[in-house]
């Protein structure tokens, strides 16, 4: 009995959990109980699972003893490991954040009791996507996470959500459509849907069926980590659910579409037959993605196009393939997911602070707000890539992989990467320019809450004067904490204190997505851990 | 392996209709589309099955290549659950879109609207900046400049 033989945990208490949760509707506080409770567990789990996969091993279970290629397999190995922690960590983090809003609003009776069980069913789905190891099961993984995830993003029901939800879930089901189309047309090939079966029987195909295979399942993947041309539903879509609802998603979602496209890159096609195709879609999105940001005036929206953009600079690393770019695309991943799950928490945050998260309606929130200033100015300054943290960490690496004997192609998309990273800072700067540094009153749309707010704050610090110059922080930190509980400051700031610790201990964590990459590149420690022969 | 034409045939035509109306703006015309699809899709693993055969229930005189293969079969069957979950669902964030809007149709994105009507002149940015040239002030403060009073 191996500790890892639990993987299927990682699914199934989740699963439990939301039954749980569900049938324990009427009482909000042991429904949130179940919640967290499950997640904790799932947690430790995993951090489990992770430190037994740490020195590069893999490990296949056959559900129900049924030997692969004709069962299901789940593959925990470096790299699902590390994606399965770090998804548990931000859901955790968002859960809480989540939990303390409720617990500020007053959660009414209803249909929002219906958040906590669709959250851990999302994370069941999030969970299996990532230990599947057959095309099939991860259909079913996406398709848990993505029917949660509708339920989720249409939370309340409102007109504004309603239609975003439209276009969302017809987006999805399209993706979804593709995606099974690619595994009927891969079953009639090769007559296997298990991954290490096919890394073997893929090869034996004609160039023209392979290339038919692997574009198919490449748009399937694409639309679903919103790739440039097919990544036009995000922004749409996200910004209008509520606060925790899109820094789950964001992180969560579109990273489990960039695993699949990392996986059936290293693991089905190796060739790297497309590269130069996906070479041009990264730069577009990169670019396109934060052109796009910055024409947006609302704060969550901005956020959602810098996503889009930076899902760019994961498919780059692939594209470039080689193991130094993609332990930087793993390592990229996970900066991406917690640094962005953390800045639209502190959007909402904003949002609750001042009313609004359209930046044209706000102002002097560095004075009003200390504490939110610094929670935004961290994640955002390391979004946009400025050393030392995690996003100039893993930009580097990147840059540095492609720049390695690189053609006239990579090249442009290496200047690509480096505008939109200036770009990114830019509209990181305008936002905290806009937000944190102007006067409320100087605002195109002023809040004249904020204005009053803001000149009570200047008053006080007056009235203080040399003696007591700590009496306008003291007063704007009393306003803080009336408008945002602690729960939700902490769950913000423990999201950026890990984005911090990815970046002191940017080392060892290296090092191990140097050692996964290897693996993954190798393919041959995946193949022969799941197939008897 | 062997291959049904017609089934082909019809999988196109399914998939080609359910894609025509998956692009209209009406949503019960989406949802119709999203079943053709699921239904072209189902067709499709089926025939990617192969040939036809004993239904796979174990007999134990039966030869191992005169069944059909099950797996397929196993396939259809979780993709049809699933699209039943997601047709509900759809039906129901119709419904709903229909009470609060009385209109069976998507209605355009206002951020979109409103990005797509901005100028390029952006006041907080283009607008010139006021410059003081000098250093004296009145009584009240007001910058005094030369030539003026």
């Amino acid at each position: 009995m191996n500790f890892l033989d639990l993987a299927p945990l990682a699914v199934v208490l989740p699963i439990f959990g939301a039954g749980a949760a569900f049938l324990a509707r009427r009482q909000v506080r042991l429904q949130r109980l179940i919640t967290i409770g499950i997640l904790c567990l799932t947690l430790v789990l995993e951090a489990g699972m992770l430190a037994a996969v740490w020195g590069g091993e893999s490990y296949a279970i056959h559900i129900g003893g049924w030997e692969s290629p004709f069962g299901i397999a789940l593959m925990v190995d470096g790299f699902s490991a590390f994606m399965l922690l770090v998804s548990t960590v931000v859901s955790l983090a968002v859960l809480l954040f989540a939990t303390s809003q409720g617990l500020a609003d007053g959660d009414e009776p209803g249909p929002v009791s219906i958040f906590h069980p669709a959250y851990l069913i999302l994370l069941a789905g999030v969970s299996n996507a990532f230990l599947a190891a057959d095309l099939f099961n991860l259909y079913v993984g996406f398709e848990i996470l993505l029917t949660a995830s509708y339920v989720l993003l249409t939370l309340g029901g409102t007109a504004e959500r309603i239609r975003a939800g439209t276009t969302y879930v017809v987006v999805s089901v399209v993706s979804s459509v593709i995606f099974l189309m690619a595994i009927a047309m891969t079953y009639a090939a090769t007559g296997t849907v298990n991954m290490a079966d096919l890394a073997v029987k893929l090869p034996e195909l004609g160039q023209g069926p392979q290339l038919i295979l692997h574009v198919l399942l490449l748009i399937a993947f694409g639309i679903k980590a919103a790739v440039f041309p097919l990544s036009l539903w995000l922004p749409d879509s996200y910004p209008t659910a509520p606060a925790p609802v899109t820094a789950v998603f964001a992180g969560l979602l579109t990273k489990v579409g960039v695993y699949a496209i990392v996986r059936t890159e290293t693991l089905l096609f190796p060739g790297g037959s497309v590269n130069a195709g996906l070479l041009v879609v990264a730069a577009l999105t990169m670019v396109i993605g934060i052109l796009g940001a910055l024409a947006q005036t609302d704060f969550k929206r901005m956020l959602s196009f810098t996503l889009t953009s930076h899902i760019g600079y994961l498919i780059f690393g692939v594209a470039v393939g080689g193991p130094l770019a993609i332990a930087a695309t793993i390592y990229y991943v996970g900066h991406h997911i917690i640094v962005q799950t953390s800045l639209f928490m502190v959007a909402g945050l904003i949002e609750r602070r001042a009313g609004s998260s359209n930046v044209t309606r706000l102002g002097s929130l560095a004075k009003l707000s200390p504490a939110l200033a610094l929670l935004f100015f961290i994640p955002a300054i390391n979004l946009g890539g400025i050393p030392p943290f995690s996003g100039f960490l893993g930009k580097f690496g990147l840059l540095h992989a492609a720049a390695q004997d690189a053609d006239p192609l990579t090249w442009v998309v290496i200047g690509a990467g480096l505008l939109t990273s200036l770009l990114t800072l830019m509209a990181i700067i305008r936002v905290w320019a806009r937000v944190f540094w102007r006067r409320a009153a100087d605002a195109e749309v002023p809040n004249q809450d904020l204005v009053a707010e803001a000149t009570q704050v200047a008053d006080e610090t007056l009235a203080g004067g040399a003696q007591n110059p700590r009496l306008g922080l003291k007063l704007a930190k009393q306003l803080e904490a009336d408008s945002l509980p602690w729960g939700m400051r902490y769950a913000t700031g423990s999201l950026v204190l890990a984005g911090i610790a990815l970046t002191v201990f940017a080392g060892p964590i290296f090092e191990f997505c140097e050692r996964v990459a290897a693996e993954l590149i190798a393919r041959e420690p995946y193949i022969s851990s799941i197939l008897p022969f | 392996m062997s291959v049904n034409i017609t089934f082909l045939v019809v999988t196109g035509v399914l998939l080609a209709a359910g894609f025509y109306l998956v692009l209209e703006r009406t949503l019960t015309r989406v949802l119709l589309g999203i079943m053709l699809l699921g239904n072209g899709i189902n067709l499709l693993i089926l025939t990617s099955g192969g040939r036809k055969g004993a239904a796979p229930l174990f007999k134990p005189d039966a030869a191992a290549d005169s069944y059909s293969d099950p797996l397929p079969q196993a396939l259809i069957l979780t993709a049809i659950v699933i699209t039943f979950a997601v047709t509900a669902f759809l039906l129901a964030m119709i419904y709903r879109s229909w009470t609060l809007t009385s209109a069976d149709e998507l209605t355009d994105d206002t951020e979109d609207i409103k990005v797509s009507q901005k100028t390029a002149y952006d006041e907080e940015e283009d607008s010139p900046v006021a410059e003081d040239t000098t250093e004296f002030v009145d009584e009240e403060g007001r910058p005094v400049r030369e030539g003026e009073e």
